[in-house]
C-alpha cells in the first residue's frame, strides 16, 4: 500500500484520510497510521504546492547554478552542501555525475539579487573553484505536470 | 425494382446504444458516465514511434497477417503475461481492433445454421457477427448471483448438437465480471468433452484487478481449440489507432487470414509500428493506467454502496453494473431520465442484451474530478426518486 499511497499523495496532497482509504481499499486508521510511519521515516518530507508563478503578477526568478567544488581533508561533500543548502535563498541542493558538482537551484525576486547571491554568498566559499548560473526562462513541465493549458475530453460521449 | 438489401442485414438490429447517443449528443454539458474507451492519451513514446514511423516513410502495406516485429512481440507478450504460448509464423494474426478478429474468427468457423453460444450482457458485436456469418446465436442470460461469471449448468442448458462455438468475453464489457482459474477449468472441460469450440474476447485482460487475468488458452486441451482475440485498445489506450489480434491454431488462423486478407488486407502500418514500441517498453505506463482505474472502482463501488444501491463488485474492465431495479423504472427509463433531470449519461443495461433490464453501465474512464461531480448529481436524482416514492 505505501507505493500506491506514495503516488496519489505526490500527485494530491490535499486528499481527505477518508477518501484516500477508499482509493486504497483500506482504513482510514490504517491509512493515517502509514502516513505518519512514512513522515517518521523521512519519506514524506513536506505537503508543498505546485504554483506556477508566472501565471501570477509577483516577479519571480529561478536559477539553476552549476557549481564545481575541491573537496578538502575532513570537509567532503556533504559539508560543502550544507554551507550551501542553509541559506535560506537556495531551494534545491543535488549532488551531481558529470561535469560539476552541485546543481543549486535558487529562487529571487530579481535577477540582480540572484547575481547578487552568486557573487557574494556562493562563489566566495572556499571550496568552490567555480559556478555558471543558468535563468529559467519558461516552465512548461514541473514536478510531472504540464503548466499550460487543460485538455477537453473529445471522445463521443457514448460508445459500446 | 428490386430489393437492393441483403436479408440478413436488413434484419439484423442497430445497436441499442446509438439510440441514446442521439439523445445524448444533442444535450448541452451532459457529464457522461457513458464511455466505452479510456480516458488517458495514449503513452507518448508510442505516439512518438508512430509518428517515426511516417518520418522514415513507412507508409506501404504490411503483410496480410502483420509486420513480422509486431507478431514476434505479441507471441512474447502473451507468454510473458498469460503463459500462453504461439507461433508468431503461423498462430498470429493482426486485425484492425479487437472487432475484427470477432468477426473473422466467426465467419473462418461457423456453417450455416450451426449454433453459436453467446453469453449476456456482453458487448454489442457478437449477435450481429453470428448472424453475418449464418450462424444461429444462442444467449445465455448470465446471473448477478453469480457475479455474472458463467457457469457450467449455464453452459450445458445451452449446448445442443448444433453448437459449434462458445463466445467467452471476459472481463466483461458492460459487467466487469471476470472468470476466475477455478471457474474456467469447468467450462474448458465441457468443451473438450462437448468438442466445442472457443471464441475468448480477452481484450480488457490488462485491467483485472483481482490477480493476474487467466486465458482459458491455458487450460489443459484448450490451446488447439481456442481463438483468443485481444488488442491495443484498452490496455494501451489506442482505440482510434485501430489494432487487434487474434491467436490460435494455425488451422484457424490460417482461414482468418484468407477472409482478412480479402476485406482488408493488411492493418493500418503506422499503428502497427506503434504497437511494437507499446508491448516493448511501456508495461510501467500500463501499471500506471491500471492503478488509477483501480482506485476509481473502489471509489465508485464505495459510492453506490453509500448510496444503498445493489452493486456486485467488478473485477475487471473499467465499468460497475448497478441494481436498480428497486426504483421501479425499465433501464432505459432511469437513464433517459437521469440524463434529462440531471444531465448524467450512463447506458442502459438492455444495450447489452435483454437480461440487462434492470442494470445501468457506467464507466469509470474518467478522472477522480469527473466521477465526483457525476456521482453528486446521480445521487440528486436518486433522492429526487425516493422522495417521489414516498409522495
Amino acid at each position: 500500500m505505501r507505493k500506491e499511497l506514495l503516488s496519489i499523495i505526490e500527485k494530491n496532497s490535499r486528499i481527505e484520510l477518508k477518501e484516500l482509504a477508499i482509493l486504497l481499499g483500506s482504513t482510514e486508521v490504517e491509512v493515517a497510521n502509514t502516513l505518519a510511519d512514512l513522515e517518521k521515516e523521512n519519506i514524506i518530507c513536506g505537503y508543498h504546492t505546485l504554483i506556477n508563478w508566472d501565471n501570477t503578477s509577483d516577479e519571480k526568478v529561478t536559477a539553476l547554478i552549476e557549481v564545481k567544488v575541491t573537496p578538502q581533508r575532513g570537509l567532503g561533500f556533504d559539508k560543502i552542501a550544507e554551507r550551501i543548502y542553509k541559506f535560506n535563498e537556495v531551494n534545491a541542493v543535488y549532488l551531481m555525475s558529470g561535469g560539476f558538482d552541485f546543481m543549486v537551484m535558487i529562487e529571487e525576486k530579481t535577477m540582480k539579487e540572484v547575481s547578487q547571491f552568486v557573487s557574494e554568498k556562493l562563489a566566495p566559499i572556499e571550496a568552490i573553484r567555480g559556478t555558471a548560473t543558468h535563468f529559467v526562462l519558461k516552465k512548461y513541465k514541473d514536478h510531472g505536470s504540464v503548466l499550460m493549458g487543460e485538455k477537453k475530453d473529445e471522445r463521443m460521449s457514448i460508445t459500446p | 425494382m428490386r430489393n437492393p438489401l441483403s436479408n440478413v442485414v436488413t434484419e439484423m438490429k442497430p445497436s441499442g446504444i446509438r439510440k441514446f447517443f442521439d439523445i445524448v449528443s444533442e444535450m448541452k454539458d451532459a457529464i457522461s458516465l457513458g464511455v466505452g474507451e479510456p480516458d488517458f492519451d495514449t503513452p507518448w513514446r508510442i505516439r512518438e514511434e508512430g509518428i517515426y514511423s511516417l518520418e522514415r516513410g513507412k507508409t506501404f502495406y504490411t503483410s496480410n497477417a502483420g509486420l513480422f516485429e509486431l507478431k514476434e512481440e505479441i507471441c512474447k507478450y502473451l507468454s510473458r503475461k498469460y503463459n500462453i504460448h504461439y507461433n508468431h509464423k503461423n498462430e498470429v494474426l493482426v486485425t484492425v481492433g479487437g472487432s475484427e478478429a470477432i468477426d473473422a474468427a466467426l465467419r473462418a468457423m461457423v456453417n450455416p445454421g450451426e449454433e453459436v453460444i453467446i453469453p449476456e450482457p456482453c458487448y454489442v458485436s457478437y449477435l450481429p457477427c453470428v448472424q453475418l456469418a449464418y450462424g444461429v446465436p444462442v444467449t445465455i442470460e448470465l446471473q448477478e448471483k453469480n457475479q455474472f461469471r458463467l457457469t457450467p449448468e449455464e453452459l450445458l442448458n445451452a449446448i445442443t448438437d448444433k453448437t459449434k462455438v462458445l463466445v467467452l468475453p471476459f472481463p466483461n464489457n458492460p459487467t466487469g465480471a471476470i472468470m476466475e482459474r477455478s471457474d474456467l477449468e469447468k467450462i474448458a472441460k465441457i468443451c473438450v468433452e462437448k468438442d466445442i469450440f472457443v471464441i475468448s474476447d480477452e481484450i480488457y485482460s490488462e485491467l483485472s484487478y483481482n490477480g493476474r487475468h487467466v486465458s482459458i488458452a491455458e487450460m489443459p486441451g484448450m490451446k488447439e481449440r481456442t481463438i483468443v482475440i485481444n488488442g491495443f485498445s484498452k490496455a494501451f489506450a489506442m482505440t482510434g489507432w485501430r489494432l487487434g489480434y487474434a491467436v490460435g491454431p494455425e488451422l484457424i488462423i490460417a482461414q482468418m487470414t484468407k477472409i482478412h486478407q480479402f476485406a482488408i488486407m493488411c492493418a493500418p502500418t503506422t499503428s502497427q509500428y506503434a504497437a511494437v514500441e507499446a508491448l516493448r517498453n511501456c508495461d510501467e505506463d500500463v501499471r500506471q493506467m491500471v492503478e488509477a482505474y483501480n482506485q476509481r472502482r473502489r471509489y465508485l463501488v464505495n459510492a453506490f454502496k453509500e448510496m444503498n444501491i445493489e452493486c456486485f463488485e467488478p473485477f475487471g474492465a473499467f465499468y460497475i453494473f448497478p441494481n436498480i431495479k428497486k426504483f421501479g423504472l425499465s433501464s432505459e427509463e432511469f437513464a433517459t431520465e437521469l440524463l434529462m433531470r440531471e444531465k448524467v449519461a450512463v447506458v442502459p443495461g438492455t444495450a447489452f442484451g435483454d437480461c440487462g433490464e434492470g442494470f445501468l453501465r457506467i464507466s469509470y474512464a474518467y478522472s477522480l474530478e469527473n466521477l465526483k461531480e457525476a456521482l453528486g448529481r446521480f445521487k440528486n436524482f436518486i433522492e429526487y426518486l425516493e422522495t417521489k416514492k414516498n409522495d
